[in-house]
């Protein structure tokens, strides 16, 4: 059994369907990445998963936790599941801290919280953790208000706190997206190093194929608010078959070779509005076939063994013939 | 820091200097108190000693000079009207506003702060909207309408409480309603949009995710941080307070420091209206400083934002 799983999660804001029909998993101590450009529903999968959305989001699905359905559940207990069992970290440290709470502090509130930890002891624990995360001289900076603070080492704290409940899988939202490319590279090592150690799980939701290759090992990639391709890294990366994971891989610049323009994928994502009842790509696939507007394609299995599926109706119709080619 | 303070001594000290200047030389323009203060049959010779007595003779420049300098002599000049010190005239009717202006206070913070809050939390549901619509209300209404309003309901139609004087705290009720219920209801405003805007930080959302329960998200995380904008708008209710006093210290005839500033005005008493200026000046610059004080007492990144 899976240690969380996402099914048929849908979320709907006023009318329009961020995300639609979801199907996740992630293992015990499994490294999922979570791919897709801005806008395609990856964060607020998981944000409706732990109940982090406003009152008025309709969430429909099933969200388990070591098979127990926390989708909806009160309060009381979702306390008890956020920064204990799932902890979660966001794209931009500097506002995601509290700008009037020393970091100590905001760590602290954990340790007291998730493991009844107070006064010297939380303090100490806090310390032992900022040295976890490759904070220098962690005394002093327990002190520190987030403005005191570089991007990295606020990512560092927001790292420190979520590792401050002991959680069983970290969500890491965009964590180096806002940071500079040399201390993005150190972030990552620090996940790696950090998953190595405490052997905990973690979701990396991120736009960067070569941040998902280098710390995952299986993924998903979003397009629309739907998973379109999911298999191993090393499946995915050397067969994409889905058109979009294909584009966003081609748009992807290459240190050998000549030099030439970035590719690009035309057009940009529809609005949660705009999708229609086809496939959410197709009009800016360039390998559509008239079919694709009208039906939206299942996920659909290529590989047992990596794991990877695909919904692409013309992916289906070389899998299981020219049944669909006949029927379009 | 010490530059800070002192510079914000030297602001301080050329505001109070300006408000005091400007009004030596509009009130010297506005009248002559000798035709005002004297009976209107006086003899040109009495008006004539009654100029030569408070040197209303001199150029505006020579009084101004010989004010100034008493002023920081700490001697702010007699009433022309019975010749006693203006800093006791003052002085006396001090607690007297205060009696009525810092319970007004109380309720401008103890009624529009809980009002916003709760406002902000309910937003959009019938609780947030029956709220401000009545601080839309409460900030709308004028204090003297609202004040004869008052008086006419529990004065002349129910005759629970009196329309004026000050014999017992009684007489207080209706002064501190009418002056309170504006600021609480600019305050319950202010309050909402600065915990609505806190509530869309993404720290607030941090601390859900850290499984913090949301009562205490919103005590320990949510209005610490309103409070920052909310404080700066306590201290433009002192300046509200003070201007609302002289309001309602007229219509419910309390002694207090608005209505001596009034008596003072129309029959041109010019060093009392001086003297209740320069009290006045030194109350906003007071209440500012404050702000400021506990501004970098909420907000950490207030002081290091002013060494950069």
């Amino acid at each position: 059994m899976a240690l969380v799983e996402i099914e048929n999660l849908t979320v709907t804001f006023g009318g329009a369907p961020a995300v639609r029909n979801v199907n996740l998993a992630v293992g015990e101590g499994e490294a999922i990445g979570v791919i897709g450009e801005s806008g395609c529903g990856k964060s607020v999968t998981w944000l409706a998963a732990l109940g982090l959305l406003p009152g008025h989001v309709a969430i429909d699905g099933q969200v388990r936790l070591a098979g127990e359905d926390i989708r909806g559940a009160p309060p009381k207990v979702l306390d008890r599941i956020r920064g204990r069992r799932i902890a979660m970290i966001f794209q931009d440290p500097a506002s995601a801290l509290n700008p009037t709470k020393k970091v100590g502090r905001q760590v602290t509130e954990v340790l007291k919280l998730h493991r009844g930890m107070g006064g010297d002891a939380a303090w100490a624990e806090a310390k032992r953790l900022f040295d976890q995360v490759g904070i220098p001289d962690p005394a002093e900076r327990l002190k520190a208000y987030p403005h005191q603070l570089s991007g990295g080492q606020n990512q560092r704290v927001m790292i420190a706190m979520a590792l401050a409940g002991q959680p069983d899988v970290l969500v890491a939202d965009e964590p180096t997206t806002a940071l500079d490319v040399t201390i993005q590279a150190q972030i990552l090592d620090l996940l790696k190093v950090i998953r190595r150690d405490t052997g905990m799980a973690l979701v990396l939701i991120s736009h960067d194929l070569g941040v998902v290759a280098e710390v995952c090992s299986r993924a998903y990639v979003m397009y629309a608010g739907t998973v379109v391709e999911e298999g191993t890294v090393a499946s995915l990366f050397s067969a994409p078959s889905h058109p979009y994971t294909r584009g966003l891989l081609a748009a992807l610049p290459s240190l050998g070779g000549p030099v030439q323009r970035l590719r690009s994928i035309p057009g940009s994502v529809p609005h949660p509005n705009e999708v229609g009842s086809g496939c959410p790509f197709a009009p800016r696939c360039d390998e559509g076939i008239s079919f694709c507007q009208r039906a939206s394609p299942p996920l659909r299995q290529l590989s047992v063994e990596f794991r990877h599926a695909v919904a692409c109706l013309r992916r289906h119709s070389i899998a299981i013939g020219d049944m669909v080619e006949v029927a379009a | 820091m010490l530059i800070f303070a002192l510079s914000r001594l030297l602001r301080a000290f050329i505001t109070i200097a300006l408000v005091v200047s400007f009004a030596f030389v509009a009130l010297r323009l506005s009248g002559d108190p000798a035709l005002e203060i004297l009976s209107s049959d006086a003899t040109p010779d009495a008006i004539a000693a009654f100029r030569s007595a408070w040197g209303l003779d001199d150029s505006i420049g020579v009084q101004f000079l010989r004010y100034a300098q008493a002023v920081f002599a700490g001697e702010l000049g007699h009433s022309m009207r019975d010749g006693r010190d203006v800093l006791t005239v003052v002085a006396e009717r001090i607690p007297v506003t205060l009696a009525i202006t810092l319970p007004a206070l109380m309720i401008n913070i103890v009624i529009g702060i809980p009002a916003g809050v709760v406002a902000a939390l309910n937003r959009n549901t019938p609780l947030d909207r029956i709220l401000m619509a009545g601080a839309v209300a409460g900030f709308t209404v004028p204090s003297y309408v609202l004040g004869f309003g008052l008086v006419l309901i529990f004065s002349v139609w129910l005759g629970w409480l009196p329309s004026g004087g000050s014999q017992s705290w009684i007489n207080a009720v209706l002064p501190v309603f009418t002056l309170g219920v504006g600021g609480a209801a600019i305050l319950a405003r202010y309050t909402r949009s600065a915990v609505l805007e806190v509530l869309t930080q993404s720290y607030v959302r941090t601390a859900s995710a850290k499984g913090v329960p949301w009562r205490h998200v919103v005590e320990r995380h949510v209005l610490p941080n309103a409070a920052i904008p909310t404080v700066t708008i306590i201290g433009l209710m002192v300046g509200h307070l003070v201007a609302g006093a002289v309001i309602v210290e007229s219509i419910f005839s309390w002694p207090g420091i608005g209505r001596l500033l009034v008596g003072s005005v129309v029959s041109r008493d010019l060093a009392v209206v001086q003297g209740i200026l320069l009290l006045v000046a030194l109350t906003m610059v007071i209440a500012n400083m404050a702000v400021d004080l506990l501004y970098g007492m909420l907000d950490p990144r207030t002081l290091s934002r002013r060494h950069k």
